[in-house]
């Protein structure tokens, strides 16, 4: 039999941490929420290992929102910014060679999508997406506009905050997510339903990106210090023990 | 009072919206910045083992299909070998990636991966598991991504020798996972967000 040796398990979700999977406030869940219960298991090989995406498959654009769809010598309309921040796992590791990928709404509140009906303007140089690798340190950085708050159908009357979605992949399957980041001092943050599938305000203040002035480029960039955690792995000279389960 | 653990807490997870295929397919959506889509295609190459193709379509719990959610799978290759960093057990199949993903169809919301049969993978304590693909979906309305797996109907054998399968308490539920044959090398793997038949979610 293959014992495999000293490689411990991701640790388990904090689910009273992560969102609940119904959550009326936000009625598309309603119908979309699993209802039996989670099947609890350790990690396996499956989820311990990931695909491997390399900083060459990069283009010179793809962490430049301002230019990456913008025609030659044009630039996206909206508040220039830089966006930076590290990739940790729970143990404070930094995590190197994550693959972020961003996309986000364009300073008008509008996305550049077919089933998008908000009657803001489309900016014609401006995509909305993005993406980029972390470092040795786990850190990244791109620039972009800042977006736009928008309504949206759910309540009469639901705006989100201005925001920056964020998928992300780790070392292992286990660590894969999908978050938004929100904008220090934004007023719609306390008054959205998604923001609200999260209970623990704290939860939700680890979502909020500070203004960065140390890294703020004068007379070109304002910055946005935004850090992501991913689920840490236990590291162990003993033997995980999983007999008995 | 104690000593501190310090520990970091994971960042919370927000629902993907109805716009993530312009972050993570954007080709899908006619934005075109970056070449082929991510996990578009699977194979890179000549590939080693038995290819198949798995379709299946995510329902709601009215029994309405999504058309907006976007969908991952992570598998090994045909000898059960990760192409990933973390794979110690050898070299896996250089021409295959081991993952997919797929936006849906714009019309019906079914999705397609071209892949292999994955090859079967140790549990922690040195028993085989049965083939299996992982299987992630994100869609507006979900809030952290649904993780499940896919085994396949016709290796019996080894899906009742599972270690996971096998300690599934209510046994009626294992068929949620299981894909269906649909002709030689093509398997349905439909998955049901809640209600009747609603498909076994992970929490690992």
């Amino acid at each position: 039999m293959t014992i495999i040796k000293n490689t411990g398990g991701f640790v388990p979700r904090d689910r009273n941490w992560q969102p609940a999977a119904l959550t009326p406030q936000y009625k598309t869940s309603v119908k979309r929420s699993p209802q039996a219960a989670l099947l609890s298991f350790p990690t396996t090989l499956s989820e311990e290992t990931n695909p491997v995406f390399g900083h060459n498959m990069l283009g010179d654009l793809d962490n430049d929102l301002i230019h990456n769809y913008a025609a030659s010598g044009e630039s996206a309309i909206g508040p220039r910014i830089i966006v930076h921040g590290r990739v940790l796992d729970e143990m404070g590791r930094p995590v190197p060679g994550a693959l972020l990928e961003f996309w986000q709404a364009n300073a008008g509140g509008r996305y550049r999508h077919k089933k998008e009906s908000y009657l803001a303007p489309l900016d014609p140089n401006f995509g909305g997406c993005g993406r980029t690798i972390t470092g040795e340190d786990g850190s990244y950085e791109f620039r972009t506009i800042q977006p736009g708050p928008y309504p949206w159908p759910n309540g009469m009357n639901d705006w989100r905050p201005a925001h920056i979605h964020f998928s992300v992949f780790g070392h292992g399957f286990a660590q894969r997510l999908i978050t938004q980041m929100y904008f220090e001092g934004d007023p719609h943050i306390w008054l959205c339903p998604i923001v609200d599938t999260i209970d623990d305000k704290a939860a939700v203040e680890s979502l909020i990106a500070p203004l960065d002035m140390h890294r703020t480029v004068p007379m070109d960039s304002r910055a946005y210090k935004f850090d992501i955690v991913l689920r840490g792995r236990r590291q162990t000279f003993f033997e995980n023990r999983v007999e008995g389960m | 009072m104690t000593q501190k653990l310090e520990y970091l807490k994971e960042s919370p997870s927000q629902t993907a919206g109805p716009y993530v295929h312009i972050g993570c397919t954007p080709n899908f959506t006619g934005i075109e910045i970056y070449g082929e889509d991510l996990g578009a295609s699977m194979k890179t190459g000549p590939v080693k083992g038995q290819e198949i193709t798995i379709k299946g379509t995510v329902f709601d719990g009215t029994g309405t299909p999504l058309r907006d959610a976007m969908i991952e799978i992570w598998q090994p290759d045909g000898e059960g070998l990760f192409n990933s960093a973390n794979e110690t057990r050898g070299q896996a199949d250089p021409n295959f990636t081991g993952w997919g993903r797929s936006p849906g169809d714009m019309n019906t919301g079914e999705f397609t991966f071209e892949t292999v049969k994955p090859g079967a993978v140790p549990f922690p304590d040195g028993r085989m598991q049965a083939p299996h693909v992982t299987f992630w979906v994100v869609a507006r309305g979900i809030n952290i991504g649904l993780h499940t797996r896919m085994y396949f109907e016709d290796e019996a054998e080894a899906n009742a020798a599972d270690p996971i399968l096998t300690r599934i308490e209510h046994q009626n539920r294992v068929p949620t996972l299981l894909a269906k044959k649909e002709a030689d090398g093509v398997y349905r793997f439909d998955i049901r967000l809640q209600g009747e038949g609603e498909t076994i979610f992970f929490d690992i």
